[in-house]
């Protein structure tokens, strides 16, 4: 396989992540593809890394991995704390600082 | 063989985003999630990183979607009500969706990225460089060795994580209007 092919993988991926980051409302599927698009990152830090020979990018992913692990613990504590306080996860109901 | 298993891979990995993206059922959001994380761990063991493909299934596969799908089912979401967009936003969503993926995809054609993989065999360090290498003693070494820096900056990450977690759980409300407080008995 050529590295254009993951590359061009990895972009899609992003692009799917970044279509539900723009299109839903679910407070915890806008979260989940956020890590759609970390994932698709990763991939393309591994298909460099593979492509030059280099341990240094797939050393990274593991920093990125925990990165994202710590984001989703605090991202869902966020979001059942928003829950608490409005009954609700849709991001329409979340405009306190609107005002 | 190869190349049937790659586009397997991609077509599982692509239709299970979709999925995410677009499936009215957070729950069955969070199961096409996981296949989608498994099929990029496929991909990364294609790649040659079979130690990056266990982390994946174990960290992302395993812990980080077990804790969503505790959260969905914590919370109980009403199922409807997920689709009520202004035509603008969905129009808006779409279109620079779109451009990104275009954009993307067309960036990733150039001619220097038409290129085969290296053999892994082959490898020799350039400088400062670690060299590839599909072993996990080799990630090990680098954790250790190069990265020991970054590994304790990431604990504290965690740590810092885990307290912040802590303190945003906390019900703040309950203590604030008194009912946690107790009463001064009144002589």
């Amino acid at each position: 396989m050529m590295l254009s092919h993951y590359l061009i993988v990895s972009g899609i991926l992003f692009s799917i992540g970044f279509l539900g980051v723009l299109l839903r409302k679910n407070t915890l599927v806008v979260l989940m593809s956020l890590e759609l698009m970390l994932n698709a990152v990763n991939l393309l830090f591994v298909a460099f890394s593979r492509y030059n020979l280099s341990l240094d990018g797939s050393i990274f992913v593991f920093f990125s991995i925990t990165v994202a692990a710590a984001e989703v613990a605090v991202g869902l504590a966020i979001v059942v704390a928003l829950f608490r306080l409005k009954q609700t996860v849709f991001v329409d109901a979340f405009n306190e600082m609107k005002n | 063989m190869h190349e049937i298993f790659f586009y397997f891979l991609v077509a599982l990995t692509a239709l299970s985003s979709l999925s995410v993206v677009l499936g009215r059922n957070p729950v069955n959001g969070a199961m096409s999630m996981i296949l989608a994380l498994v099929g990029t761990a496929g991909l990364f063991a294609m790649l040659g990183s079979y130690m990056l493909a266990a982390l994946q299934i174990l960290v992302y596969a395993g812990a980080v979607m077990v804790l969503f799908v505790f959260i969905i089912m914590l919370i109980d979401i009403p199922a409807t009500a997920a689709y009520r967009h202004h035509w603008g936003t969905l129009v808006a969503a779409i279109l620079s969706t779109l451009t990104l993926g275009g954009g993307l995809t067309f960036l990733f054609l150039a001619p220097e990225f038409r290129q085969s993989m290296p053999e892994i065999a082959g490898a020799a360090s350039n400088g400062s460089g670690l060299v590839f290498s599909s072993q996990a003693v080799a990630y090990g070494a680098g954790l250790m060795g190069k990265y020991m820096l970054l590994v304790q900056v990431v604990g504290i990450l965690l740590l810092v994580a885990m307290i912040g977690v802590i303190v945003v759980s906390k019900d703040l409300r309950a203590t604030n209007s008194g009912k946690s407080l107790p009463t001064p008995p009144a002589n």
